[in-house]
């Protein structure tokens, strides 16, 4: 079997040089904007609220609601379900798209109040070993029930989007190891409507059938 | 030093603050601001340097040196970065490069990573060479003015990164990376650090208070800013309906005659009501602490505010925060999930109306409010991001250690 090594990440947050007070300008932003500032925007609620979810909704949508007071077009962007979407630049798009769709020209250029802009942020990922590794599937379910949780999200939530992947890489290794059942049922998930701790007691759960 | 915080942030998070510190070994970072004492930067850096120092980092400290005239050019500076009107000559700007020309001959600023805070000592990266350099702007620049902001970006320019404490405080035409880093309070100090419950009561029976009762209390200075009146005002609508005692508590006004009237009108507004407490306290940080931990809710009624770290400083004592919906308050609190944004007198009123009458809700918050501080704003999460920034490679958004 392949050694499965857990990581985890830091991120140090950078502010863009791009701002938006309408939906226009957050249309525009969007389409200057590098994808991994889509990446940022979509889960820092989770990292930040790892420990207490179910987190609010991603900043576009967050923002749409408080500062533009936008509720419907607010939920559309806030239900777009990124576990559809492998590729960041691919998501990027999905959200012009359904911001577009569902805003006309004199919504779009609604202005929000002075000090509430949108500012978009990215980050730079540093990855790092937790030292924790497992050989086999009984060593990853130990390992799985004392993990920090920020490795959970890392192996589940950036993983996938920062490799353009369509799997995470628990599912990832469990394919490669002839654990197919374990990875396709991972893939039924939408880890994005569970907190970090219950992903845990799910994934333990799932592989206790297994060993 | 940083094994102390270990019973706080746990002792994983220990292990990879001392292995980030450890890529650092080898390299000599030096600090410089304006002063060793008095204001927020020289405070966190206080706290700062010896964590850091018993990472193994070889970190330093120094400080620019000007006489009178370049100390009133750079408050000039600051109220026109700040947005206040001023007037310059030419003579103003060639103080201000003079005085950091002769501190660049005075200070040794061949350290590997050199940290400048604030504007004053800014044009010392005249003196860059390969190695790294990088600013910490304190101020919200979105209103400053722009010829005092337009000769200050010849100097931003040529830093490899700056920081800024919130978004909104950074200028869209900065063109060098710009990092977010969020303030920060230490946990351990005299302000935050958990208190003896015995101590707690003896403070509110000194001052007539009684802790049985529900206690609402503002601690900031006697400034319009923070709006005490309008905290009287909702105090007196949630009077009238559930039992509470308010206090107002902040620091002394006196060189600050706009701060003495508004004290002088806090009193009035107070009017006979014994159970508003109008509290002028000398810098004392124990007291301060002990009243945030026998409060049963703390507002942050602010109508303008920076950051407003007293927020910080009260959800990491478990309490409910009823805070102003403005500037860096936001990224505090996020309404209704650890704490209540307002935007009135009567919303303040009604939300702490809820939070007396629903202690399980307030205990909720409270409890999401302390988590939030302990993965956002306490030092060691500062001293990690200062670290990570320093380690930032040109071009690279992700790093491999």
């Amino acid at each position: 079997m392949s050694i499965f090594e857990f990581k985890k990440n830091i991120h140090l947050v950078r502010i863009l040089n791009v701002k938006a007070v309408n939906i226009d300008e957050l249309i525009a932003g969007l389409e200057k904007i590098p994808a991994n500032s889509v990446y940022y925007h979509t889960h820092r609620f989770l990292k930040q609220h790892q420990s207490v979810s179910p987190e609010p909704p991603n900043d576009f949508a967050y923002w749409i609601e408080k500062a533009l007071n936008m509720k419907k077009l607010s939920e559309i962007v806030a239900s777009v379900n990124i576990l559809e979407f492998g590729k960041l630049s691919e998501l990027k798009r999905k959200y012009i798209e359904v911001i577009k769709e569902n805003t006309t020209t004199y919504e779009r250029q609604k202005k929000c109040a002075a000090n509430e802009e949108f500012v978009f942020m990215g980050c730079n990922t540093f990855i790092v070993s937790t030292g924790q590794k497992a050989e086999n599937l009984s060593e990853f379910y130990e390992k799985i029930k004392f993990i920090e949780s920020n490795s959970i999200y890392f192996h589940i939530f950036e993983s996938r989007l920062r490799l353009d992947s369509n799997i995470n890489d628990f599912q990832s290794w469990m394919l490669e190891n002839k654990y197919g059942k374990i990875a396709e049922e991972m893939g039924k998930w939408d880890p994005y409507n569970m907190t970090v701790e219950n992903l845990r007691n799910k994934i333990l759960n799932l592989i206790r059938k297994h060993i | 030093m940083i094994d102390n915080y270990g019973s706080i942030i746990g002792e994983k998070e220990i292990i990879e603050l001392k292995s980030i510190a450890e890529k650092l070994k080898g390299k000599k970072i030096l600090n410089v601001n304006s002063t060793f004492k008095g204001g927020g930067v020289a405070e966190i850096l206080n706290k700062m340097i010896p964590i850091m120092e018993s990472m193994g980092i070889n970190i330093k400290w120094d400080i620019i040196k000007g006489d009178a005239d370049f100390y009133g050019v750079t408050k000039k500076f600051h109220n026109a970065l700040h947005g206040v009107k001023e007037n310059f000559s030419a003579e103003d700007f060639e103080i201000f490069l003079q005085t950091n020309n002769k501190n660049i001959e005075k200070i040794n600023l061949d350290a590997d990573i050199v940290f400048i805070h604030d504007p004053q000592p800014i044009a010392l990266v005249n003196a860059k060479k390969n190695n790294g350099w990088f600013w910490r702007c304190h101020i919200d620049l979105t209103n400053s003015d722009e010829k005092v902001y337009n000769f200050l970006k010849q100097f931003i320019s040529k830093y490899d990164a700056c920081v800024f404490s919130s978004p909104y405080f950074s200028k869209t035409d900065i063109e060098i990376p710009q990092y977010l880093i969020f303030p920060s309070i230490d946990p351990m100090s005299d302000k935050n650090k958990e208190l003896d419950d015995k101590l707690i009561e003896k403070v509110f029976f000194d001052f007539n208070i009684d802790i049985k009762r529900p206690i609402i209390t503002q601690i900031s200075r006697f400034d319009r800013l923070k709006d005490p009146i309008g905290v009287i005002k909702a105090y007196k609508m949630v009077k009238r309906h559930v039992d509470c005692q308010l206090v107002l508590a902040g620091g002394g006004a006196d060189d600050d005659p706009e701060g003495a009237k508004v004290y002088e009108e806090v009193l009035e507004e107070k009017k006979d009501d014994p159970d508003i407490h109008i509290l002028m306290l000398a810098q004392n940080d124990i007291l301060i602490n002990a009243l945030q931990r026998g409060s049963t809710v703390i507002l942050q009624k602010s109508l303008k505010e920076g950051f407003g770290l007293t927020i910080s400083e009260a959800l990491w004592k478990k309490k409910p925060v009823i805070a102003s919906n403005v500037g860096g308050i936001r990224y505090q609190i996020t309404h209704k999930y650890n704490g209540l944004l307002s935007n009135s007198i009567e919303g303040t009123a009604h939300y702490i109306k809820q939070l007396i009458e629903n202690p399980e809700y307030a205990a909720y918050l409270a409890l999401n409010g302390r988590n939030h501080v302990k993965e956002n704003f306490l030092i060691t999460r500062h001293i990690k991001e200062y670290m990570l920034m320093f380690l930032t490679e040109k071009n690279k958004d992700v790093i491999y250690f």
